[in-house]
């Protein structure tokens, strides 16, 4: 018996292991109190927010999709109806003078979220696959619709905007500043990030996990899967209405977009990105998307179609996203055989990178075509200006994209050679790749 | 209120054709390649941007033939190099591909069209009142939307029932690993039937085009209520999306011409908590709800009957 149970369940870690562990989440808690003093500037103290709650939406949506199984067009139900209450229950706290200060509104939101996961979670979940997307979009796309006809609490078009300063304050912050929301964010983010990885590790996510691989064998083992991805799905309300109070409370403002498709999309294209496989994936996700939304739109005006590219090209290339790029190379790292790939990537690296230069040097010349071809044609994108005009420059965009994409895909095939000698080295040293 | 009845069971009737025309490819391809094509819309866009383009170029009647073509061959293409590799992926992985497809889609023709509305007008020669009825005059256009869809749909029923082709279509409708195990190049014939399925969307473009609005929105309001249609017919059956379409363009028509509301229905009875948080429900009328309908219908049919009306396999 005891010899069953040994085997069953994870030794105890070590002391060294526990230490790690910990220092991880330390190490993270002192970079957060960290980076508003290095980077003190408004703007970024705004990209930090952002970021910090672009987080916790994306790992909120990765325990449906990368834990359940469960993909989700209409997440952002979720986030838009904790944004909405949040900002309500600001006005009414704030009218009413009652004894609640602004960190606690999150959780106001995050129980909105549980709540009406709870409420619509149960019909969805009923199945898993396309049925529960198609589920998921329907609802997504009735409650946006009804934001636009409930208009006294939604606030139609507009929205509801309310002043989260005229709270109660709690050690004399009144969180009018940036710099204390962003502690605020991060505080919350810390929370949020600490309780998902936690839930990962319970049986519940473990069942999730099952649930997701092989539901059958769930039910086998006395389990109903239905129940399974109901509690998931009631986990990931909660955290999806935290994530929706705190972009209310950053913006002063909750309106239909919060619900919108859009909002979903965007949450599923950074969890994707940042890859489903880990958990560490929808945080470089969040980050990436971020920067990329805010960065590419100073760079090019058709910013929203490089996005839709690099989501097609990460789905088609790199399905485990850009953590799962990274992961694969772990087993060929600790074999030592990570060297022989690494020559053939940079051969490979240079014609990818012409291909992408004549891409967009076509798409630029195109926009400029097709939007204003009236304005002068020394246009600027990304930072590098050129002639729309020129000839030259048509040549050059088309020689980049065809003889690119035809010098890439053999380099390509090469570095797959090279990745397989390296692999079945690293097999044969016994680490599986 | 008989005028109202004829016209709106016209209209709807005539939107549920033009529904079809689009169900009945996404259905075929949900059944044979197991991945419900979210980009599906984005070629009925196509096609009436195709369509409104090549009508400027060369007139409507070569574009009505056309348009269809060019974005089937597109499909196609999307068929062979988009969604073939990324089937090892399983089939999220494909439903995202789409999903991203269909973002970027929209992204070109707004670069391409802008974003505002385009001028796609009515043919001359069918620019004239059909019949007129009660006052009412019936444009000839929009019977001629009704003869193209029901000319398609027969032609539809036609290839299916009758030609080896359909045989295998319909096969592989109710049992797709059978007709790949028969030796059939299944690839090419999936490669077939996303381009022909694609098309059909597009004709719907093109000949809705001129009588709605042509934008680069289209397809992202039209697309969630395609997925309604195919969801509560039953994925997968074909008939269960004729009747789905039907119902949905006959439900969406008559309620946007319906003015009743709560408070007009039962107006002498208003309770007190009536101008409250509740005023909204208490005063909105039928026809602001319409567009709300085919997703509340789709809600209940899931939890009422999960497998769609006529639908007879999970997926």
């Amino acid at each position: 018996m005891s010899e069953i149970a040994s085997s069953a369940a994870p030794s105890l870690p070590a002391v060294a292991d526990k230490l790690r562990f910990y220092g991880l989440w330390v190490l993270a808690a002192i970079a957060l109190l960290l980076l508003p003093r290095i980077f003190t500037s408004g703007g970024s103290l705004t990209t930090f927010s952002l970021i910090g709650i672009s987080i916790i939406f994306s790992l909120s949506y990765n325990i449906l999709l990368g834990q359940t199984g469960l993909l989700s067009f209409g997440h952002a139900v979720y986030y838009g109806l904790g944004g909405f209450l949040a900002i309500h229950s600001i006005n009414i706290i704030s009218a009413d003078k009652l004894p609640i200060p602004l960190p606690l509104v999150p959780l106001i939101g995050g129980l909105t979220g549980l709540l009406f996961a709870a409420l619509l979670g149960w019909v969805s979940t009923q199945r898993s696959g396309t049925v529960f997307a198609m589920i998921s979009l329907g609802v997504g796309e009735l409650i946006a619709s009804s934001a636009l006809i409930l208009r006294t609490f939604f606030g139609g078009e507009a929205g509801v905007s309310a002043n989260r300063t005229k709270l109660l304050k709690l050690f004399g912050w009144n969180f009018g500043p940036q710099i204390q929301i962003y502690y605020l964010v991060a505080a919350w983010m810390l929370i949020a990030v600490i309780a998902m990885y936690a839930l990962t590790r319970t049986p519940l996510g473990r069942m999730c996990n099952a649930v997701r691989d092989n539901p059958e064998r769930v039910q086998f083992v006395g389990y109903n899967p239905h129940t399974v991805r109901y509690l998931a799905f009631c986990f990931s309300g909660f955290f999806a209405g935290i994530a929706g109070a705190l972009a209310a409370i950053n913006f002063e403002i909750a309106n239909s977009a919060y619900l919108g498709a859009v909002q979903s999309g965007t949450v599923l294209f950074a969890t994707y990105i940042g890859g489903i496989g880990f958990f560490i994936g929808p945080i470089v996700g969040a980050i990436f998307v971020t920067f990329l939304s805010l960065g590419l739109s100073d760079l090019t005006p058709v910013w929203q179609l490089y996005f839709g590219l690099i989501f097609i090209a990460v789905v088609l290339f790199a399905p485990g996203g850009i953590t799962g790029l990274f992961m694969m190379h772990r087993p060929l790292l600790k074999a030592g055989t990570l060297a022989r790939v690494l020559p053939s990537y940079l051969v490979a690296l240079v014609p990818t990178l012409a291909m992408i230069a004549g891409l967009i040097l076509s798409i630029e010349t195109i926009v400029h075509y097709t939007e204003n071809p009236s304005d002068d044609p020394h246009i600027k994108a990304f930072g590098v200006g050129f002639n729309a005009a020129s000839p030259h420059i048509w040549a050059l965009a088309a020689i980049l994209l065809i003889g690119g994409f035809l010098v890439a895909r053999k380099s390509w095939t090469w570095v797959g050679r090279a990745w397989d000698g390296a692999a079945s080295a690293a097999r044969e040293k016994g680490i599986a790749a | 209120m008989l005028e109202l009845i004829v016209i709106s069971t016209l209209n709807g009737i005539l939107f549920g054709m033009l529904l079809f025309l689009m169900a009945s490819g996404l259905t075929v391809i949900f059944s044979m390649l197991g991945v419900l094509n979210f980009a599906h819309a984005s070629f009925y866009m196509l096609g009436a941007f195709f369509g409104f383009q090549i009508s400027r170029w060369l007139g409507f009647w070569p574009a009505l033939l056309i348009a269809p073509l060019l974005a089937g061959a597109i499909g196609a293409g999307v068929e062979r190099f988009g969604l073939r590799p990324v089937h090892k992926n399983g089939h999220v992985a494909e439903l995202l591909f789409t999903f991203g497809l269909a973002f970027v889609i929209e992204e070109v023709v707004q670069i391409i069209w802008g974003k505002s509305p385009v001028d796609f007008r009515v043919p001359e020669q069918l620019d004239f009142p059909a019949f007129t009825i009660f006052s009412t005059n019936y444009p000839a256009y929009k019977m001629f939307m009704l003869l193209v869809s029901v000319v398609i749909f027969a032609g539809l029923l036609i290839v299916l029932k009758k030609t080896r082709i359909g045989l295998i279509v319909q096969a592989a409708l109710t049992h797709p690993h059978m007709v790949g195990h028969l030796g059939h190049n299944v690839g090419r014939i999936f490669m077939l039937v996303f381009g022909v399925g694609t098309a059909l969307a597009a004709v719907a473009g093109v000949i809705a085009g001129p009588a709605l609005v042509t934008q680069s929105d289209m397809a992202g309001l039209l697309g969630p209520i395609l997925f309604v249609v195919v969801v509560v017919g039953g994925l997968g059956s074909l008939p269960g999306a004729f009747i789905a379409s039907l119902l949905i363009g006959l439900i969406q028509t008559f309620a946007v011409s319906m003015n009743g509301s709560l408070a007009g229905a039962f107006g002498p009875l208003s309770p007190g908590y009536a101008s409250t948080w509740l005023a909204d429900i208490w005063g909105v009328t039928i026809a602001q709800i319409a567009p709300i309908v085919p997703y509340a219908l789709l809600v209940l049919v899931l939890i009422f009957r999960p497998m769609g009306l006529l639908g007879t396999r999970d997926t």
